[in-house]
């Protein structure tokens, strides 16, 4: 008996050992990269790095395109993306009919989720840039990302929408709310921590992405950014932006990293740094929404 | 009820929209959402902010792309270019690889082709189907270095044989020990590190050294990134590798180069940019080209980005740590420009150990 329960402690002991050591692997792992991006790259980030367009001067490089290119095209992709991604989401929670259709599409988005980034580039490149002409253009990468993540936003919507217990839907029926009134007041801002969370958690990945905006025909050298949406003359407000060349920051470190100078490497090292900073921002900003939501819901 | 609730009201109520629903708690709610829209709208408003900074009016695009080894030559034009005409022209640079570029180009969506070999007889087919016509400029030279690990003592020199020997395809899985290509070499692995089938500079070294583009043993480390090939190389003894000049320049503490025996005057040539201008780095010394579309020629900032190109070309490809063509070979380009004289001086392939000046006055071909 004794000796039993010994064994069992044992093995109790092991797995918190081995989950120690995973998470120390981890945490050490993204550690030494951290450090490693920090003292090549930290030295060189400065204001002129950050206003400069690129240059075949190490020194002299910066990385002004590709920021406002980075994030211009997450602009676009969030304007798509999000609506698309909720709608979609809370169609297929609340009005979709359970049947065979709805389980296929319900099994696809979920192996969306799981697709290769490439493989969108490669849709994207058919599609928007051979089909619809829309050029190897801010939108077109846009549109590609959003496509993207959007399994990512239909899932969490779901997923959170999901987690709201069926006796609010009830009472606000009971009040004699409409389906929709029942969405708009009490689904939808119970789950928007949730679904916040989702949608900036995949806009932090989709701000990372290289390969699918390499395969549509991202540029490298772009010395000029988009052109202002804003006109001094009527109508004041134009969209020509979205259809310019760009670059965005993983490609520009890409590049960087490929030359053969040493000098280039800092740079590139520096620009991780800047990427890596923006998704914790993004994601810290995820953290903050999710505990002010929490906080709110009273139950 | 705040300022947006009033708001609210007072559209809804004014498009018929009679305020039975609109009870206090529901515009709350709706006021609840309003605030993230307000808080999203000002984020946006300020990101419009800030990309209004430094922009110029509308100005025409001279779209460049192709290989990454002619990469840092014209992002030097582009960036001179576009400091000098204060952004009235836009210039891009892509580098989706010599091949790759190729097919944009015949595809008549590029202004300027970047190619770090001259055109294959594929790509001129393509390109005479839709219609494309080009200038072939030859723009700056490039070696191509052979390199070892430093602490590799026992080979100073390679001859072309010996190089097949290593690289053909008929070395697959066979030739995997240093003797088994010169017995005075030590019975150690030889290991074997160059770029992926997608460059141009594999394409160069393999017609060079196999005798045939593209055609190499498959059972070696290849990579996109040169960088790689010189971490391989540098940190293993039993190493071999090749890849342009520039990479060896940044890194000849970690590797050591390897003369080449030229295959003439028998003599090792080691790769300098005065061997390579007199021509004895044979036969892995290749001109780097851009190819001008001739529709896109007529535009006005085309011709003048690719005038400025030939005439910096002296100053700038030696900052980017290239070896400049002599200047004739530029002047005579600026000639096949102002003469129309259009195609290619190559007919389908890249030949090897070509002098610049007499490449320059054949005819060409499209």
């Amino acid at each position: 008996m004794q000796q039993e329960v010994r064994n069992r402690k044992r093995k109790d002991l092991i797995f918190a050992l081995a989950g120690l050591f995973s998470l120390v692997f981890a945490i050490c792992t993204l550690l030494v990269l951290v450090l490693d991006l920090w003292t090549t790259g930290f030295g060189r980030i400065d204001y002129n790095f950050l206003t400069s367009f690129p240059s075949r001067f190490p020194a002299k490089a910066g990385i002004l395109s590709a920021w406002v290119g980075s994030l211009c095209v997450m602009l676009v992709t969030a304007f798509v993306a999000i609506p698309i991604g909720i709608a979609a989401g809370v169609y297929l929670e609340e009005y979709a009919p359970k049947n065979w259709l709805t389980t296929i599409i319900e099994l696809n988005i979920t192996n969306l989720a799981g697709i290769p980034s490439i493989t969108f580039g490669l849709m994207a490149l058919g599609l928007f840039v051979y089909k619809l002409q829309l050029g190897q253009s801010i939108l077109t990468a846009g549109l590609t990302l959003a496509l993207l993540i959007l399994p990512i936003i239909i899932v969490t919507t779901r997923e959170s929408i999901r987690a709201i217990p069926g006796t609010i839907r009830e009472a606000a029926y009971a009040m004699g709310a409409s389906k929709w009134q029942m969405i708009q007041h009490h689904l939808l801002p119970y789950s928007a921590g949730g679904i916040i969370t989702g949608v900036i958690i995949s806009l932090s990945r989709a701000i990372g992405e290289t390969a699918p905006l390499i395969t549509i025909g991202a540029l490298t050298f772009i010395a000029f950014l988009p052109t202002s949406p804003i006109l001094h003359e009527a109508p004041f407000i134009s969209f020509q932006w979205l259809k310019d060349s760009f670059t965005v920051l993983p490609i520009q470190m890409f590049n960087w990293v490929s030359r053969p100078q040493a000098e280039f490497h800092v740079n590139a090292a520096a620009t991780g740094l800047i990427l890596l900073l923006l998704t914790l921002v993004m994601n810290g900003i995820a953290i903050a929404i999710r505990y002010r939501f929490r906080k709110k819901i009273k139950w | 009820m705040t300022f947006v609730e009033l708001l609210i009201g007072s559209f809804l109520s004014k498009h018929g929209i009679k305020g039975v629903f609109m009870t206090r708690a529901s515009l709350k709610a709706i006021g609840r959402h309003i605030d993230l829209q307000i808080l999203a709208t000002s984020l946006l408003a300020l990101l419009i902010l800030l990309l209004t900074v430094k922009v110029y009016a509308q100005s025409p695009i001279i779209k460049i792309d192709g290989s990454s080894t002619v990469f840092p030559i014209t992002e030097a034009m582009a960036e001179e270019f576009q400091t000098s005409k204060k952004g009235a022209v836009k210039v891009t640079v892509g580098i989706s690889g010599t091949g790759g570029g190729f097919k944009k180009f015949c595809r008549g969506e590029i202004d300027i082709q970047d190619a770090s070999r001259p055109i294959d007889a594929k790509e001129m087919e393509a390109c005479k189907k839709a219609g494309i016509k080009y200038f072939e400029l030859p723009v700056a030279y490039d070696a191509l270095v052979v390199v070892v690990n430093p602490k590799a003592d026992w080979v100073t020199a390679v001859t072309v044989e010996e190089l097949k020997k290593m690289w053909e395809p008929a070395a697959q899985g066979k030739i995997t020990k240093w003797n088994q290509v010169n017995p005075k070499w030590p019975d150690q692995p030889l290991k074997l590190y160059g770029p992926g089938a997608d460059s141009g500079t594999f394409d160069y070294f393999t017609e060079a050294a196999v005798g045939k583009a593209k055609s190499s043993r498959g059972d070696y480390t290849a990579s996109e990134d040169d960088n790689t090939i010189v971490t391989g190389v540098a940190t293993d003894k039993y190493s071999i590798g090749y890849f342009g000049m520039s990479y060896y320049t940044e890194n000849q503490k970690k590797l050591k180069a390897i003369a080449i025996i030229n295959p003439k005057t028998l003599k090792p040539v080691m790769a300098t940019k005065d061997t390579v201008e007199k021509g004895e780095y044979q036969p892995f010394s290749r001109p780097l080209f851009i190819y001008v579309s001739e529709s896109s020629y007529k535009k006005p900032e085309v011709k003048e980005f690719v005038t400025f190109y030939l005439q910096s070309a002296n100053q700038l490809v030696p900052e980017v740590k290239y070896i400049g063509l002599p200047e004739k070979a530029y002047k005579l380009g600026e000639e096949h420009l102002t003469k129309s004289k259009l195609g290619t001086k190559f007919g389908g392939h890249s030949e090897v150990g070509l002098k610049i000046e007499d490449l320059m006055k054949r005819e060409g071909t499209l």
